[in-house]
């Protein structure tokens, strides 16, 4: 992370990092910012929010039958019983995958996703690609993405107009019987809760 | 997540100044969308160019400070400033947007509506491809601040929300997989009985 304010050559800077450090400067200047909180909110996300917490979320809910009919009555109480809560994930539904049935997630006007359990969204999330095919074509997408699901499995697209988040519940795969919560987490993949992928195999790669 | 560092202080900016209570979050997304280039930039970028609309349009910077990047007008005063300290109670607060009802719901479960098909001159969160389109309400989601009034600054404006399923074929006609449906959440003043 390079956000070192002593920093006194700007001459490497490209022009998108100086109108940046030029608007921090100023804010900061006007008081209307403190930079340290910057530096939080941005180490918050790089180190503490991300998609374990949503990794935690499906395993729980895998392992524990009360829970799992919980998150999905109430997700948002259900999420915030393992500590996670707030902006960007205010309003949580999780929607769940079975046999014959894929959920998939968008915001086709923006990027809107649920923050406290997957953190920040991947780039391809955002992009402008993602955003207009899935809804149209989600077989398509899922194919590149590695993702085959039998032909007569039906394909809800999810697309997260207000501020309702939606997180994915994979499918608990196959073998996984004996596993604990912690073992059963590492098994599910940030996509597995877009949708865009499955939850690993515990034999798998 | 980021490309470059600077994205990372831009969403840090863009997430302290909300924290400074000069505009809510629906004015945010107006400002980004509005952007004239806003086809010809990269999403940070975009974020960027938001920003920096939004503080010269409240009069909290001028342009010419940030051409310079220096203060050379006094602040004007903002309701708070977030500080890093506050940081974890402020985001696990967040900003929840339901509300109390604004009356009984319009629509039941299971009911048929369709909705709006034409575009509106504002900020709001019914997307282009559904519009005018006939689907089924699934889940009254309760009453919810209304974007579209949020951001044109008329107040909170609580309306219902509903979550709205499509048939594909509806969307994209006959071309579209059998068992492929796409839903989205609409505010009351979307939707029409059909």
């Amino acid at each position: 992370m390079g956000h070192d304010h002593g920093h006194a050559d700007h001459s490497e800077l490209s022009e998108i990092e100086r109108r940046v450090r030029a608007l921090e400067t100023v804010l900061t200047q006007k008081g209307y910012i403190d930079p340290a909180a910057l530096d939080v909110l941005i180490d918050t996300y790089q180190t503490k929010i991300g998609p374990r917490n949503g990794a935690r979320v499906v395993a729980r809910a895998w392992a524990d039958r009360a829970f799992r009919d919980q998150l999905l009555r109430d997700a948002t109480s259900a999420i915030a019983e393992l500590g996670y809560t707030g902006r960007q994930g205010e309003h949580m539904i999780a929607v769940e995958n079975a046999p014959g049935r894929h959920n998939v997630v968008v915001c086709t006007l923006c990027s809107c996703y649920p923050w406290p359990v997957l953190g920040l969204p991947p780039v391809w999330y955002k992009s402008a690609p993602y955003r207009s095919r899935v809804v149209r074509d989600p077989r398509g997408v899922l194919l590149e993405f590695g993702v085959t699901l039998p032909a007569d499995t039906e394909i809800r697209v999810w697309d997260s107009t207000a501020e309702v988040r939606y997180l994915v519940i994979p499918e608990r795969p196959a073998g996984t019987d004996g596993l604990d919560e912690e073992a059963l987490s590492a098994l599910v993949t940030r996509d597995s809760m877009i949708g865009t992928g499955l939850a690993r195999s515990p034999a798998g790669p | 997540m980021f490309h470059a560092a600077w994205e990372s202080r831009v969403l840090a900016l863009s997430v302290a100044m909300g924290a400074t209570g000069c505009w809510n979050l629906d004015m945010f997304r107006a400002a980004r969308e509005t952007l004239p280039d806003y086809l010809d930039l990269s999403y940070y970028e975009i974020w960027l160019g938001g920003l920096e609309q939004l503080l010269v349009a409240k009069g909290l910077v001028t342009a010419e400070e940030l051409t310079a990047g220096r203060a050379r007008y006094p602040p004007k005063p903002v309701s708070r400033t977030l500080t890093a300290d506050q940081v974890a109670a402020r985001l696990a607060k967040g900003s929840p947007t339901e509300r109390t009802p604004p009356g009984p719901a319009r629509y039941r479960i299971g009911q048929r509506v369709v909705t709006r098909a034409t575009p509106v001159d504002h900020h709001t969160r019914l997307p282009a491809y559904l519009r005018g389109r006939a689907g089924i309400i699934e889940r009254i989601l309760g009453p919810h601040v209304f974007a579209d009034s949020h951001a044109q600054g008329l107040g909170e404006d609580p309306q219902w929300l509903y979550t709205v399923v499509f048939e594909a074929r509806e969307l994209w006609g006959n071309e579209a997989a059998p068992g492929h449906r796409v839903s989205f959440d609409a505010w009351q003043p979307y939707l029409e009985p059909a």
